[in-house]
């Protein structure tokens, strides 16, 4: 299992997430997205845009590792692995 | 009389509220959220508001219960997979002359931002974006299509969905994108209250496009817009009509706030007819509305020119014209005359059953309950005011 953090933000649109362990089953990161997805429906929205690339604002860390493939999400993810999804630092 | 007004914020939405003869402003929604339009469907009930996340996006909110809570719209705003476009960039080239270049090139369209909103009879709902889309609901927002004879209309290079076909487009960019991106823009959407398969749509950058079967075919409606600092002043396209609204009690009439100027039209858009007075500083602006019965009376907020963008000489007016633009009447009792540098937006006008309102980008809301005589200041520090609309 693959254990997912979410910004604050993100608790703040979906707010049934607060306080829980978020794990889910995946090897890509766009299968993290996928099972997030399953649990709280319309947050793949939020991090990916209609084509399914990263929005262009937003960072996903596989340990401390920031993801390369922004396009396709195609960055591995292993059983242990933490996840972090972050909005990026984009100034002011 | 007109009781309720939502506003849509830089940083929320807000519900203005008469009640014993105060108008009273409180945030009801979206608290730091961009919010670009706020209105209610007159056929549902529903609010809709129209959200900007920043970084998360651009989201559909609504509210079922009078703006008490919110909640995202159960279908979001997406393009289809093979829905692209023509988009222009520059970019820095030392190799050019003139160190830049410009870029055109056919790229997949993803939601820029969600602009306006419109709603007809039968449970349409028509949604305006960037990167120029209309999306289009009939089941009163339980789905949303993209409008493609006018996506791949003519005049944006035709279907571009097979691939790098590179077609040329007539639609330009508005500095309102978001996302750095200078790509056309839908901000107005006008459904005759006669015929809901004629729809009027106005594009920053292009002009007015007209369709009279219900979005199958569209025509430019440009007759008669004089672009006189360009070298084709009669072109089709090329225009930059900033709000349109159409009265609905009289619906032949249809008020137009161009880059250019300010045009009327007493024939449901086939011919446009400049009537600015730039000698009074009635030229400029963004937003104009229109009287819900009297198609000849029409109010906007006169800025000074396209190069300042902002309140004339200090001194911040509604001018009203009763007579299609004839003449205008400055309005100025109770609106700051000294040191006012207001720049309303043009969804930040509106008016309803004598009721007007206006709000800027300095966060100041006024209302006046006699047609614009006379103006109070219900809020002054509100953030930058995107959208005004009576509930």
């Amino acid at each position: 299992m693959v254990t997912v953090h979410l910004t604050r933000h993100l608790y703040s649109f979906f707010p049934h997430l607060e306080g829980k362990q978020i794990t889910v089953e995946a090897s890509t990161v766009a299968e993290v997205v996928r099972a997030l997805e399953a649990l709280a429906p319309g947050i793949g929205f939020y991090i990916c845009d209609e084509r399914s690339r990263l929005r262009t604002h937003v960072n996903i860390f596989v340990g401390k590792e920031m993801i390369r493939d922004r396009r396709g999400l195609t960055d591995a993810v292993a059983a242990g692995d933490q996840v972090h999804i972050l909005q990026a630092l984009s100034g002011g | 009389m007109a009781s309720r007004i939502l506003v849509g914020t830089r940083k929320g939405t807000f519900i203005v509220e008469k009640a014993n003869g105060q108008w009273r402003p409180r945030l009801a929604g979206h608290a730091g959220t961009g919010v670009n339009f706020v209105a209610r469907d007159p056929y549902t009930g529903r609010l809709w508001a129209l959200l900007g996340h920043g970084h998360w996006g651009a989201k559909l909110s609504v509210s079922d219960d009078g703006g008490a809570t919110w909640a995202d719209a159960p279908a979001q705003i997406k393009y289809p997979e093979g829905a692209r476009y023509i988009g222009q960039d520059m970019y820095e080239d030392a190799s050019s002359e003139f160190g830049v270049g410009w870029r055109i090139s056919t790229r997949p369209a993803t939601l820029a931002k969600l602009w306006v909103i419109g709603f007809g009879a039968g449970g349409r709902v028509y949604v305006g974006t960037i990167p120029g889309g209309l999306f289009v609901s009939r089941d009163a927002g339980a789905s949303f299509e993209l409008n493609l004879p006018l996506w791949n209309h003519e005049s944006r290079g035709g279907d571009l969905s097979k691939g790098d076909t590179v077609g040329e487009t007539k639609w330009f960019g508005t500095p309102a994108s978001e996302g750095g991106e200078f790509a056309p823009g839908i901000h107005s959407i006008v459904v005759d209250p006669r015929d809901p398969n004629r729809l009027l749509v106005a594009v920053s950058t292009a002009g007015v496009i007209e369709t009279r079967d219900g979005g199958q075919t569209w025509q430019s409606a440009n007759k008669g817009m004089a672009l006189e600092h360009t070298p084709d002043p009669e072109a089709e396209w090329g225009h930059d009509p900033h709000y349109i609204e159409q009265c609905e009690g009289d619906p032949d009439h249809i008020w137009q706030q161009n880059h250019v100027g300010i045009f009327y039209s007493a024939d449901a858009a086939r011919s446009w007819r400049k009537v600015s007075r730039p000698e009074q500083g009635v030229h400029f602006g963004f937003p104009v509305t229109v009287d819900a019965k009297n198609g000849r009376t029409a109010w906007v907020v006169p800025g000074r020119s396209d190069q300042q963008r902002m309140a004339i000489d200090g001194g911040l007016f509604v001018a009203r014209t009763d007579d299609g633009g004839q003449t205008w009447k400055a309005l100025r009792r109770g609106l700051p005359q000294e040191c006012a540098y207001d720049v309303v937006y043009r969804h930040a006008l509106a008016n309803k059953e004598g009721v007007v309102a206006f709000g800027s980008t300095t966060g100041n809301l006024y209302v006046s309950d006699d047609g614009g005589e006379g103006w109070t200041a219900v809020a002054n520090n509100l953030p930058p005011i995107y959208s005004v609309r009576f509930a």
